[in-house]
């Protein structure tokens, strides 16, 4: 393991930034080979280390040797591109050439030809959404070159446990930078860059910031929001896996900005490898005088611990957060006292979660003049969403607050998998909304989405297409915030399950009159009256469905149809005797023996016997068997 | 895991008290984490687990009882050597997670929550696992499965079979 000798200066800093440029200098992306030397980056994101990376990475490595290229090439182990399903991702510099979905066998084929002889492995390449024309490098990849990636600028480029790879990128010039402005400046800078809160309601970070700095008792804490719990939003592990130092710089800043000495990230439990990205990156800040006692030779003292999180949603709302780092059962409880007055052990705290610390280097290197020219009036700066769901190209996606969804989902996003049609997108998570088609061209911003009756939330995106059930996807939503409700307050703890009862019987086809009208006085009392804002939120997802697509709610109460054709007890399955071949595959496949025919003849289905398990569609090779 | 239980059909506390012994001088929002560790070494926690760490760390059984069914991390009956965490999370339930969960169910004939007469398997949901790239998406102990299909199931299950 190297160790890092301490930093007693700015000017120290900046000598090993000097000192350590030659390791990222190859990824700078135009550069031609002069040197004969090489890297080839690995993706080591959870995404693609679950698709096989670690196997390419050794494999590359037997290559090289095999070839007596280890002195010259090297292999080098990133974090998560934002990709995930196109991976392992695999990027050669000089030239960075971009391949995908990389397996142990095709490594011997990248080191002989891309390395050795400079030519591309056509059949690795993207294959754009045609899959017609092949994309050599990220920048002639729609997903990438129409983001703007500021956040997740490191993400994907640098190692994340080689503290010198962040510094030659520029990091912790931030902090050295803050240092000498002194902490008045330093906040003032951060208030002037109108960041807001990237975890769901989007407050001022810097008047977050000045109401700890004012509070009366010390210590001070500043603490970092890494319970990630929306489903289908994974920025914030990208970043810890990818950029670690990025949040812990953000961190320090604010520290030095609140006089805050002591600190702690809270990471869920459910994301071991953003936890352990995160500890080497604190043990080496530690070994180089960036975190602990003196920082780089000032007076400046931080203690930094990490917590890790024990399966509970709610403890991502705040006060529930800080009770559970007190090791008590994480409950919300009523503000004010405001964290900044009260947080942690009763001490003012600062909370903000990991997307928001990773953009404040950037404000203080930059100034807050560049970080307010991106994004719009009320909401500077980019967003990083998750994109997931019915969309060809799922992963993270950084663009400037204001950008279209329009622009997110259809030019990024390349629109809609299998040539479906869009239905809604769901953002937020369980405490946003779905936005329908008519809404895709408003601007993505904190004020537009609460105008649209959604939330930023965290950011995650999920698109749906028309073979979605927009009641289903509510009752979904529900099922989840009523079994995380930490069952304090009334409104929230019964509110939530006589909702998901409704939704339940309504589901099933036992939906009756009436139903609609009640869930709108549950979501309305439970807007009002919850303690926190799990409950406030929760009824989002119903109240959004029912606003824009409303008439599926009718169509399964009144005429105990679903339109999508997704509830079980709603539809029934059927083969099209006009497409059936008679093959067979499908009665030999059903678990219930339901299905039955002469060889070569149309088969049919005996929807009594039937347990709509689904096998015969998957089986299926002409396409004959329908949900009706 | 190695069993810990001793000839005497007691629980060898001795693990738990090493764990134990990093925090006396400091117990102050030690709870969490010993709870952590003391799973980690025995698997679940035990009744007389859960009073020895009550009476080391000066708080109410009844208070560590509170923590321990608060959070889904902890469990008070024994788990399988393997943990299944099917994702049920939003971009896993608009990609057929349930039908992932189903085959597992199907499979190993136990029930979300449910362990394995022969405590090869526990079977659990799991709201996120944060790689909705690959969805839909189980992990098993600490490997993530991606981009699965129902038929797929019992060959991944297999493989974790000693």
């Amino acid at each position: 393991m190297t160790k890092y000798a301490r930093l007693a200066s700015a000017a120290d800093l900046r000598k090993v930034r000097e000192g350590a440029k030659h390791k990222i200098v190859l990824r700078r992306y135009d550069r031609q080979p002069s040197d004969k030397k090489f890297q080839i980056l690995v993706c080591g994101g959870t995404g693609c280390t679950s698709s096989g990376s670690k196997s390419v990475r050794a494999a590359f490595e037997e290559s090289l040797k095999k070839h007596g290229l280890d002195h010259s090439c090297e292999v080098v182990t990133t974090g998560c591109h934002g990709f995930c399903e196109l991976g392992p991702l695999v990027i050669v510099y000089p030239g960075g050439n971009f391949y995908v979905r990389v397996k142990a066998e095709d490594c011997e084929e990248i080191v002989t030809k891309t390395v050795m002889e400079g030519k591309l492995v056509e059949r690795l390449l993207f294959q754009g959404r045609t899959g017609k024309t092949p994309r050599k490098t990220y920048k002639e990849m729609a997903f990438y070159s129409l983001q703007n990636r500021l956040v997740l600028r490191n993400c994907g480029r640098i190692d994340p446990e080689d503290i010198e790879e962040y510094i030659a990128s520029g990091g912790y010039e931030g902090l050295a930078k803050a240092l000498e402005m002194g902490p008045e400046k330093t906040l003032e800078e951060v208030k002037a860059s109108g960041l807001r809160g990237r975890g769901g309601a989007g407050f001022p970070t810097g008047r977050k910031w000045e109401f700890t700095r004012m509070a009366e008792g010390s210590p001070k804490y500043m603490c970092c929001n890494a319970d990630e719990g929306d489903p289908g939003a994974f920025m914030d592990r990208s970043v810890l896996e990818g950029d670690p130092h990025a949040v812990l710089e953000g961190m320090l800043i604010g520290a030095w900005a609140v006089g805050a000495t002591e600190g702690y990230v809270y990471v869920r439990a459910e994301y071991p490898l953003a936890i352990h990205r995160l500890q080497v990156a604190m043990r080496q800040a530690e070994e180089m005088g960036l975190l602990g006692d003196n920082i780089l030779g000032t007076d400046f003292c931080f203690h930094l611990k990490i917590k890790e999180g024990a399966g509970a949603f709610v403890c991502g709302e705040e006060t529930a957060l800080l009770q559970s780092i007190e090791g008590k059962r994480g409950m919300p409880r009523p503000r004010p006292p405001f964290p900044a007055q009260s947080g942690v052990w009763g001490k003012p705290t600062v909370l903000n979660n990991v997307e928001t610390f990773a953009n404040v280097a950037r404000i203080i290197t930059d100034g807050a003049a560049a970080y307010t020219s991106l994004g719009t009036e009320k909401s500077p700066g980019t967003k990083v969403f998750a994109l997931t769901g019915k969309v060809t190209n799922t992963g993270l996606v950084e663009v400037p607050m204001g950008t279209s969804m329009r622009q997110i989902i259809f030019d990024i996003g390349a629109g809609i998998k299998g040539g479906k049609k869009f239905k809604a997108v769901q953002i937020g998570g369980p405490s946003g909304a779905c936005l329908p088609e008519s809404l895709l061209d408003s601007p993505v911003d904190y004020d537009s989405l609460t105008a649209a009756g959604a939330m930023m939330g965290s950011g995650g995106l999920v698109v749906v297409d028309e073979d979605t059930c927009m009641v289903d996807l509510a009752r979904f939503f529900l099922t989840f915030t009523q079994a995380e409700s930490c069952g304090k307050c009334t409104p929230c703890r019964e509110g939530s399950k006589r909702m998901l009862e409704i939704l339940e019987r309504i589901c099933d086809g036992r939906g009756k009159e009436g139903d609609i009208e009640e869930l709108e006085r549950l979501a309305h009392t439970m807007q009002q009256s919850a303690l926190c804002a799990l409950g406030q939120t929760a009824p989002n997802p119903v109240l959004s469905t029912l606003r824009f697509f409303r008439h599926e709610y009718e169509a399964h109460i009144h005429d105990k149809k679903c339109p999508a054709k997704a509830c079980t007890n709603l539809m029934e399955y059927w083969i099209d005797p006009e497409k059936c071949i008679g093959c067979g595959m499908c009665a030999r496949a059903c678990p219930v023996n339901a299905i039955s025919g002469e060889k070569r003849q149309p088969h049919v289905i005996d929807t009594k016997k039937c347990i709509k398990c689904g096998t015969c569609i998957t089986k299926c090779k002409v396409q004959a068997v329908t949900r009706r | 895991m190695a069993c810990q239980c001793s000839a005497t059909g007691e629980f060898d506390l001795a693990p738990l008290m090493e764990i134990l012994s990093e925090y006396k001088d400091n117990p102050k929002g030690a709870l969490i984490p010993v709870l952590q560790k003391a799973q980690g070494v025995y698997g679940y926690l035990p009744k007389p687990v859960l009073e020895t760490i009550a009476r080391e760390l000066r708080l109410t059984t009844a208070e560590v009882f509170g923590v321990v069914t608060f959070y889904a991390q902890f469990h008070l009956n024994p788990r399988g050597k393997h943990i299944i965490r099917v994702c049920q999370g939003t971009a896993c339930h608009v990609r057929g997670g349930a039908k992932i969960l189903e085959a597992v169910s199907e499979h190993l004939k136990v029930k979300p929550g449910e362990t394995t007469r022969d405590l090869e398997f526990t079977l659990e949901t799991v709201a996120c696992l944060g790689a909705c790239g690959l969805a839909p998406v189980m992990m098993v102990d600490d490997n993530t499965h991606g981009r699965l299909n129902p038929l797929d199931i019992p060959g991944i299950l297999d493989s974790y079979l000693s």
